[in-house]
């Protein structure tokens, strides 16, 4: 064990270091963009330096390095000192473009993976439906060859971003004879088309972050496809990794975790400043002993990525394990906002851990947290991957299993 | 930047778990707990042959002049096993020797401990909860008058190291006048604890012993927290491997998505803590000023959650899972040892929480 970078990455943090401090914040004509703007270009020049997209080709838009995790961290840890964006969040950047760049054709790749990862072109993930939600396979859009152009016809649901989504990557079952999980096609579809009506679903929380998506007759061309007929299966399954993975962030339980002791310094709890109460004071050290757990159990995933070494069970467990934390920080939020627990959250126009807008952002939070234990596989789906693939248990007895209809 | 453990920590563990195979198997294990001496004389034998008395004793006095990181991923496999004996005192002994000890008495004991021909022990607690350094009012001074409570192995101990209100830590040798120790009945017939009572005993002051003693039970802790992850694996194995076997309904009970999803929920609680006690055992050595906290919170949420898993384990077994014959008892009473011993879980929160500045 060894908690030192050594010199080779201690001389590359001090030249991420020199080169942030000339770049971020931006300087002169940059600094005049708005935000949004200014962000892209920032992020354009340090993709070029080599910083951020490391593991994407300099033809697409990439920093193009060799993959080395730990200068990957060393990047992280210096852009989060000073503040400065990192790889646009997009569903795009974050699941669709590592699924492009492993199983995509060429000319996909040089159509679509620079414009995503600088923000232009926006994605949703058209999975759900709404007869198939943890039952994926049995979903039933379907999508004709007719033509050069594929026709779908079906109905998605919980789509994020539909509204505001140039492009969606869709699953539709093509082969409507074959096996349930061996009929399904992964079609990239435009969506500023009439035949696509968007509608968005009012969440809880008062916002409308998804949406339900009908196709009727909407047309993408044959190429369109992302592996072969009937492979969308297994290339929705390169998707949902890196969905997880993005999801089992340990460095966002912390500073939510930063959050939730600021907040319990601020509110009275019996009468006294909450952090003074012994029951309060047990239930913050109790809950920092999951994140501190889910913190180095990061850390040694890293490493043993790193060196190329399977990481074993615990890799099926950070999905879950962040989520948890979510739910029990926003649980003792609750607690200490007390009186201000009644009133409406702020609704939030992105999914995010992090709790912003004062006690409404919590209330927000404590809401929130749950759309993202169901999003991406609910606790109960986790647990069986878990008990399956990790503990070696026998599958769960699935009645249609073979299946398409 | 490397967060894993190397391939002679691995070869570390290897090596004890073979010894404990064939020294101290499940069967010997199960004769030592219808007795109450905690106590198997060949695995000891063995442990010290193979350095693991002297782990964290500098080279030049005899030791492996390792950190506590080896010592802790010892006790991990040592509780994974099961295995009885005298390691955690002992090794809390050889430690408050090597941090608060004169050279005097290093050259003394430390070659002794390592090789065995001595058993070490520590006495810190006073009953009533009371185990903190901050909290011990046995005085110390030349001699020591009073008592000290759950003293590990104290009757085969060549020197018992007390915790004392003042100098902190001082050294009693075994025959020294006025001492006698009695037995506890204990839950984990794995362990044994004494009461050492003191009559004008004879004593010598660690030098350093005040600083040392904090450094102690902060190891104690880490090795605390690593015991209790090993227990808490071993009996996330025995249910997954009955759920593999036991029939219920005409098919292996693992079938059962309630049971699975019941094993699924005790490995998430054990699984990620391997990485925090790694961490504050590595802190311990590398990274002082977080060493107390990370030590409070590893025994703290560790030894809770392993205790947690014991109770899931016995309900996960049905009802040999209640039975004497039930090996899940064995790590079920360690799983109570490591929760109790230093402290419970809440008080170490509470200090870890006055130790942020909440
Ligand atoms: C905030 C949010 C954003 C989302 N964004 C998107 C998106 O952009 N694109 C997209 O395609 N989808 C999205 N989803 C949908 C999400 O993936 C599904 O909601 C989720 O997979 C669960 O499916 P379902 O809603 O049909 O619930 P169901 O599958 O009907 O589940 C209902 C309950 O049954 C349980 N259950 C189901 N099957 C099993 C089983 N085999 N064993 C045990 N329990 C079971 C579940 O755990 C759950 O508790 C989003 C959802 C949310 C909440």
């Amino acid at each position: 064990m060894d908690l030192d970078y050594g010199k080779e990455y201690e001389d590359f943090r001090a030249e991420v270091s020199g080169w942030l401090s000339s770049n971020w914040p931006p300087k002169g004509e940059l600094a005049e963009l708005p935000l949004a703007e200014g962000a892209a270009r920032f992020r354009a020049m340090a993709s070029e330096a080599g910083y951020l997209n490391r593991n994407i080709p300099r033809k697409y838009g990439g920093g193009e390095q060799p993959p080395d995790a730990i200068k990957g961290q060393i990047i992280r840890e210096a852009f989060a000192k000073v503040h400065a964006p990192m790889e646009a969040r997009g569903i795009g950047s974050m699941m669709l473009v590592p699924t492009l760049l492993e199983r995509g054709e060429e000319w996909q790749k040089e159509k679509f993976v620079k414009g995503t990862i600088n923000g232009e072109i926006i994605w949703c993930q058209g999975y759900s439906e709404p007869g198939s939600g943890s039952d994926l396979a049995s979903l039933q859009t379907k999508a004709e060859l007719i033509g050069d152009e594929w026709v779908i016809n079906g109905q998605k649901i919980w789509t994020t971003t539909a509204q505001q989504a140039d492009w969606m990557f869709c699953l539709c079952r093509s082969e409507p004879d074959q096996p349930k999980h061996g009929g399904i096609s992964y079609l990239l579809i435009p969506m500023k088309q009439d035949a696509i009506t968007v509608s968005p679903l009012k969440q809880m929380t008062g916002g409308a972050d998804f949406n339900q998506v009908f196709l009727e007759d909407a047309r993408t061309p044959a190429d369109h496809i992302v592996g072969k007929r009937g492979e969308g299966w297994s290339v929705s399954r390169t998707t949902l990794k890196h969905e997880r993975n993005s999801i089992g962030n340990a460095a966002q339980s912390e500073a939510i975790f930063k959050g939730l002791v600021a907040l319990a310094k601020t509110s009275q709890y019996n009468g006294r400043p909450a952090l003074q109460d012994p029951t309060i004071r047990q239930r913050l050290a109790g809950l920092e002993g999951y994140i501190l757990s889910h913190k180095y159990s990061g850390l040694r995933q890293f490493t043993k990525s790193a060196k190329g070494e399977d990481v074993g069970i615990i890799g099926l467990m950070n999905k879950i394990n962040s989520t948890n934390i979510g739910s029990e920080v926003s649980k003792l939020a609750l607690d200490l906002l007390g009186d201000d627990g009644m009133l409406d959250p702020i609704a939030h126009e992105e999914m995010t851990l992090l709790p912003t807008g004062g006690n409404r952002g919590w209330i927000n939070q404590y809401m929130y947290s749950l759309g993202i234990a169901v999003a991406g596989g609910t606790g109960n789906i986790q647990r069986n991957v878990i008990g399956e693939r990790g503990l070696g248990l026998p599958r769960d007895y699935y009645a249609d299993r073979s299946s398409g209809k | 930047m490397n967060f894993d453990i190397s391939e002679e920590q691995q070869m570390l563990q290897e090596t004890v778990s073979q010894l404990i195979e064939n020294e101290c198997p499940l069967s010997r294990i199960r004769e030592i707990f219808e007795g109450t001496d905690g106590y198997d004389p060949a695995l000891w034998k063995g442990m010290v042959e193979m350095g693991v008395a002297g782990l964290q004793i500098p080279e030049e006095y005899g030791g492996a002049g390792l950190e506590m990181l080896d010592q802790a991923l010892a006790a991990e496999t040592l509780a994974y096993a099961g295995a009885p004996g005298p390691f955690l005192g002992h090794a809390l002994a050889g430690l408050a020797l090597v941090l608060g000890g004169s050279e005097e008495q290093k050259q003394r004991w430390l070659p002794r401990l390592a090789q065995g021909e001595a058993l070490g022990t520590v006495a810190l607690a006073e009953g009533d909860n009371v185990w903190q350094p901050e909290q011990w009012k046995l005085a110390g001074g030349s001699t020591l008058l009073g008592q000290k409570a759950y003293v590990p192995y104290a009757d085969m101990a060549g020197v018992i190291i007390v915790g004392v209100a003042g100098p902190g830590l001082v050294l009693v040798e075994k025959g020294a006048s006025g001492i006698t120790t009695e037995n506890y009945d204990l839950v984990d017939r794995a362990r044994q604890l004494c009461t050492v009572s003191f009559d004008s005993t004879p004593c010598e002051v660690l030098p350093e012993g005040a600083a040392a003693s904090e450094r102690v039970r902060d190891a104690a802790l880490v090795l605390l927290a690593a015991d209790a992850f090993g227990s808490g694996q071993r009996l996330l194995d025995m249910c997954v491997q009955y759920a593999k076997e036991r029939e219920q309904f005409g098919v292996t009970i693992g079938h059962f998505q309630a049971l699975k999803h019941q094993l699924a929920n005790m490995a998430l609680e054990i699984e990620p803590t391997r990485g925090l006690y790694w961490y504050a055992a590595h802190v311990f050595d590398h990274v002082q000023d977080e060493s107390a906290r990370m030590a409070a919170l590893a025994k703290a949420h560790i030894t809770d959650r392993t205790m947690q898993i014991a109770r899931d384990a016995v309900e996960a077994h049905g009802g040999i899972g209640f039975t004497w014959e039930c090996d899940v008892q064995i790590w079920f009473k360690r799983a109570m040892f490591d929760r109790a011993w230093m402290g419970t879980p809440s008080v170490h929160r509470e200090r870890a929480a006055q130790m942020a500045g909440w």
